[in-house]
């Protein structure tokens, strides 16, 4: 039990005041950005990122986790209590969650949910502490080849498992890759793709990339809609607490049925929304009561809540142990390790013990505490929703800029964010999906510096990648991946036509 | 459980109406930014071969790799605009309304005007004018109300990032004012 000494001494780093402190910080903002329309998990971790700046990577990494899960939980009050779902993940959860509000069990919806998130978490943490070390350890045998294999993966299964048009996730890959590169090459010390552009030097930044895709695009997507709101207020009482935790060991086959899938879409990068739906689908096809679904019925609370955050945790473990994360926010996260001065990969196990096991140890900690403290305030945060959008839509906006120019002290970069919000409106009306393009420009640099080394070890022989049976069974699973809507044909148009049902 | 029957209600009085006229359809938004595209990987494209993008002695060259990347972009560009010429039978969404268009130029255009004056008058100020003038333009608040938000979420970012976290940010001459 190497990992329980490890995870004791996490919680060693963790148990000082300011951590605490900044956790609960941390989950309270988070639960204030995944309640407010227009900013989600990934925008409010960009966002509140130059907070963390002046922090120890330590502090920082769990603040920001924290914003995280708040933003988890967050994203289930809106959707039960307004039948807004704040988060894509979250839609699943409006279908029963929002006529249990209706019927009056809005308290009862809200503590399932809640403490599905909980339970979700969980299972993927643990499957952090006890996995993660050993693919690390196991990825330090890892060259050159094997690396961009991995990313090669990472970017085949995008396009290859995604359910949007192929050739659009090609280009936000693409582009993603191609402004990755932008400024000074790393290898070579040549700058490119500048156009005499000083401000083109450093690059474009990831994060104020980020906070432009996401946030103020988002801002300019609410507004077309109706924002006018009717939902319901609710407090929950500890009776109704006690009265679902009774009720819930009858449902452990859909949960635990959830983590599972949770967990094994949260690692294949892309998959929080499509956890979510799928064991929704699923809880409804095994139940034996398929009618009372879509009506409020609680175990479709359960489902989708479980799987989302499942999946939003374990898309963690990727990225603590190859460097790769499994989803937008964590490629966000991955951002701040680079800011914060850290090499994200199967180093950092060896490297920063503290850093990497405080942040597992703050997973636990983090969704104890934000259960408890989602549980108590609910009302307060609902409460957030009287405040008008036109109150709120310039805040974000400033909180963004802000974010923007902190990153790089650079005006240059609030320009920047405003064409990325552009652009992120655009191409989300489109069909263009984003967390591809986020998660190339951060990955861009190191997948061809990779690629150029070991070209260079191989004297420029693409052979390199079937060299031995590891690097060549990835990136053969890579190309199978690719092309698997040519290879798997029949079985994607039967799951597209599934999900588009549900969608 | 009396509680619950509590309704939070939350009206949009100037919501844009859904039958407003379309501005453009999504067919006709994905062409033109499949041919922008196709360009931008064209420009991308010439650049990375200017820099270099074959092999040399040392391996692969610095315009290589961006290169092939703008090859596949362009070649993803033409099979989308391909895709819908030759693809016609399929209804093309709305892309956008004139009244939603109008709403997000209702937000667009202040932003706009924000990163303007940020760059003259500082962020603070900036954020001051943009959260007042939304909520009494764009949303028809009480003008106290306004200016009080707008003040009071300019004063603690002010404190949060300037003196808390001592992040900075562009400040113009209402800051010199006071010396900061």
């Amino acid at each position: 039990m190497e990992a329980f000494g490890l995870l004791v001494y996490g919680f060693s780093v963790l148990l000082t005041w300011k951590i605490l402190a900044l956790m609960m910080v941390g989950l309270v903002l988070g639960i204030f950005v995944g309640v407010l329309p227009g900013l989600g998990g990934p925008n409010g971790v960009a966002i509140l990122l130059p907070l963390t700046f002046t922090m120890d990577p330590t502090s920082a990494i769990v603040m920001l986790s924290c914003i995280y899960w708040g933003a988890l939980f967050g994203g289930a009050i809106t959707s039960i209590l307004f039948n807004i779902p704040g988060e894509a993940w979250s839609v699943a959860t409006t279908f029963d969650g929002y006529p249990m509000a209706q019927q009056g069990k809005a308290a009862e919806a809200l503590t399932a949910a809640f403490t599905s998130s909980f339970i979700g978490s969980l299972v993927a943490v643990l499957l952090i502490t006890f996995l993660a070390p050993g693919i690390a350890s196991f990825a330090l045998r890892f060259g050159p080849p094997e690396f961009f294999a991995v990313y090669l993966l990472t970017f085949c299964s995008f396009v290859g498992l995604g359910r949007e048009e192929k050739h659009k996730t090609i280009i936000s890959m693409a582009l993603g890759l191609l402004l990755a590169g932008v400024g000074m090459d790393t290898v070579s010390g040549q700058l490119r793709m500048t156009f005499g552009l000083d401000e083109l030097l450093r690059g474009i930044n990831f994060l104020v990339a980020v906070i432009g895709l996401f946030g103020i695009s988002e801002i300019l997507l609410t507004m077309e809609e109706r924002l006018a709101l009717r939902g319901h207020a609710a407090s929950i009482s500890l009776r109704t607490v006690l009265k679902v935790w009774k009720e819930m060991p009858r449902y452990w086959v859909t949960l635990l049925r959830s983590s599972a899938i949770g967990c094994w879409l949260g690692i294949t990068p892309g998959g929080a929304i499509a956890a979510s739906f799928m064991s929704y689908n699923l809880a409804k096809r095994f139940s034996k009561d398929k009618e009372s679904f879509g009506k409020g019925r609680i175990e479709g609370v359960f489902a989708p809540e479980t799987a989302a955050h499942a999946s939003g945790t374990s898309a963690l473990l990727p990225m603590l142990a190859l460097g790769i994360p499994g989803s937008g926010t964590a490629a966000i996260l991955l951002g701040g390790l680079m800011v914060w001065g850290l090499n994200p990969g199967p180093l950092l196990f060896v490297e920063h013990k503290g850093f990497v096991w405080g942040l597992i140890a703050s997973m636990y900690l983090g969704n104890v505490v934000g259960l408890v403290l989602v549980l108590t305030t609910v009302p307060l945060f609902a409460a957030i929703l009287r405040v008008p959008f036109s109150a709120i839509a310039p805040m974000i906006v400033v909180s963004c800029a802000i974010g923007a120019y902190a990153i790089q002290n650079a005006m240059f970069d609030i320009w920047l964010m405003l064409l990325f919000g552009v652009v992120g409106y655009v191409f989300k009306k489109i069909g263009i999906p984003l967390a591809p393009f986020t998660l190339a420009l951060v990955l861009g640099n190191r997948a061809e510096d990779s690629f150029r080394l070991s070209m260079i070890g191989a004297g420029g022989d693409m052979r390199v990648f079937w060299s031995n049976g590891l690097v060549g069974s990835i990136a053969t699973l890579a190309l199978v991946l690719l092309f698997w809507p040519l290879i798997g044909g029949a079985f994607g148009r039967l799951r597209s036509a599934f999900g588009k049902k549900t969608a | 459980m009396a509680k619950s029957e509590d309704e939070i209600v939350v009206e949009d009085p100037p919501a844009p109406a859904s039958d407003s006229p379309a501005v453009t359809s999504n067919r006709a938004v994905d062409v033109v930014v499949s041919l922008l595209l196709l360009a931008f990987a064209g420009l991308l494209a010439f650049d990375n071969w200017r820099t270099g993008m074959g092999w040399d002695a040392t391996g692969p060259q610095a315009g290589y790799f961006p290169f092939y990347l703008s090859v596949i972009l362009a070649a993803a560009c033409l099979w989308g605009v391909a895709k819908e010429f030759l693809v016609r039978e399929q209804a093309s969404g709305t892309f956008v309304t004139r009244e939603q268009l109008r709403r997000v130029l209702q937000v667009f255009v202040p932003t706009l005007l924000f990163c303007l004056f940020t760059q003259w008058l500082g962020l603070y100020v900036a954020s001051f004018l943009l959260i007042a003038g939304f909520m009494v333009f764009v949303g028809r608040i009480a003008v106290w109300k306004s200016l009080l938000t707008a003040f009071l979420f300019s004063l603690i970012m002010f404190v949060t990032f300037e003196i808390a976290f001592d992040v900075l940010m562009p400040k113009g001459p209402l800051e010199a004012l006071f010396g900061r």
